[in-house]
């Protein structure tokens, strides 16, 4: 009894899952179900900010994906639906937004962070390895010292 | 010497500048792309009156018009709705109104028990011209003048300050240019 429970538990959580993962859309062939599906991958749901159109359930998002199919449908580029979006949803549509001058930073700050990064290493590495070295020439009176413990400690043997 | 102090210090400052920014930014939020843009042309079946048709022409009849995207199923939408009626009924500015993917019934129902600031609504029934206005979340509101161009977007509801620091003075501004 306690298996046919958990078979039929295990069986709705896939049912679910199915359910919201498929799109009832036609396509004229294959390439625009591919184009499809590469598009509503690399679209931003607004509503919910952190999901593509693909994974999202929300109403608007429905809505973009009706839209996206009809311009694949149509026959439209793949740059043509993006515009289309981008026109009205501005570059954050986009999870690869453009290369521009508000986008820069976005795009560069990491590399300028890494740069930065590797020399402030290479500056901390450099000091440290020229104080080794200094440090580990002993002067007279260090030597000196030096010789009277290692004295001391063999007379106390 | 003193550099080795200042270094960390500046890169200190730059980040608490950075993050104390980013405390103000809600990332809910999304610029539109449509200001100071021509509001998109839509044709839609008015709300109040059946049988006519509303287009972008009516909110270019006056200087300024505010075009308030609304539903019934919003919530967000019964708290600036008083505002929206209180403007209205001071006559400050004429307001028509998206009805954004709703039922007509239901849109008519809920005029009716909220109070209605508009002079007329647009029946978005599928939400296609919502999509046009870059509409991602009601409510919203747009300032669009005689021109028929976007001059601001209001995204959420407007609160009392939005109306009185930005969107009231704005209204201002519009009304004293020239043309």
């Amino acid at each position: 009894m306690k298996q046919i429970f958990l078979i039929l538990a295990v069986g709705m959580f896939f049912l679910g899952g199915n359910a919201l993962a498929i799109d009832a859309y036609d396509f004229k062939n294959p390439e625009d179900a591919e184009r499809y599906k590469k598009l509503s991958e690399e679209l931003r749901c607004l509503v919910c900010q952190n999901q593509n159109l693909a994974d999202s359930g929300a109403g608007l998002a429905k809505d973009l994906k009706d839209e996206v199919y009809a311009m694949v449908y149509k026959g439209q580029s793949n740059q043509e639906v993006k515009d289309f979006l981008v026109q009205r949803y501005g570059d954050f549509v986009l999870y690869d937004p453009p290369m521009k001058s508000t986008t820069w930073l976005l795009w560069l700050g990491p590399f300028i962070m890494l740069i930065g990064g590797v020399f402030i290493l290479l500056k901390i590495v450099r000091r440290l390895s020229s104080a080794s070295k200094e440090s580990a020439v002993l002067n007279t009176e260090e030597q000196h010292h030096l010789d009277e413990m290692l004295k001391s400690g063999e007379e106390k043997k | 010497m003193k550099t080795r102090f200042i270094i960390p210090l500046i890169a200190f400052a730059l980040m608490v500048g950075l993050f104390w920014v980013g405390l103000k930014l809600d990332p809910q939020k999304v610029p539109s792309v449509l200001i100071d843009k021509p509001a998109p042309e839509f044709s839609l079946p008015s709300l109040m009156r059946e049988g006519e048709i509303i287009d972008k022409a009516v909110l270019q009849k006056n200087k300024v018009t505010l075009f308030n995207v609304w539903a019934s199923w919003c919530v967000a939408c019964r708290q600036e709705h008083p505002l929206l009626v209180e403007i209205s009924r001071q006559g400050l500015v004429p307001i028509y109104g998206l009805n954004y993917k709703d039922k007509v019934e239901d849109a008519k129902k809920w005029l009716d028990y909220f109070g209605n600031p508009y002079v007329d609504s647009a029946s978005d029934l599928k939400g296609r011209v919502g999509i046009d206005y870059g509409v991602y979340g009601v409510p919203e509101t747009f300032v669009i003048d005689s021109k028929g161009t976007i001059r601001y977007k209001e995204i959420g509801p407007i609160s009392e300050q939005s109306w009185s620091e930005i969107i009231w003075p704005l209204i201002q501004q519009i009304r004293a240019e020239k043309g």
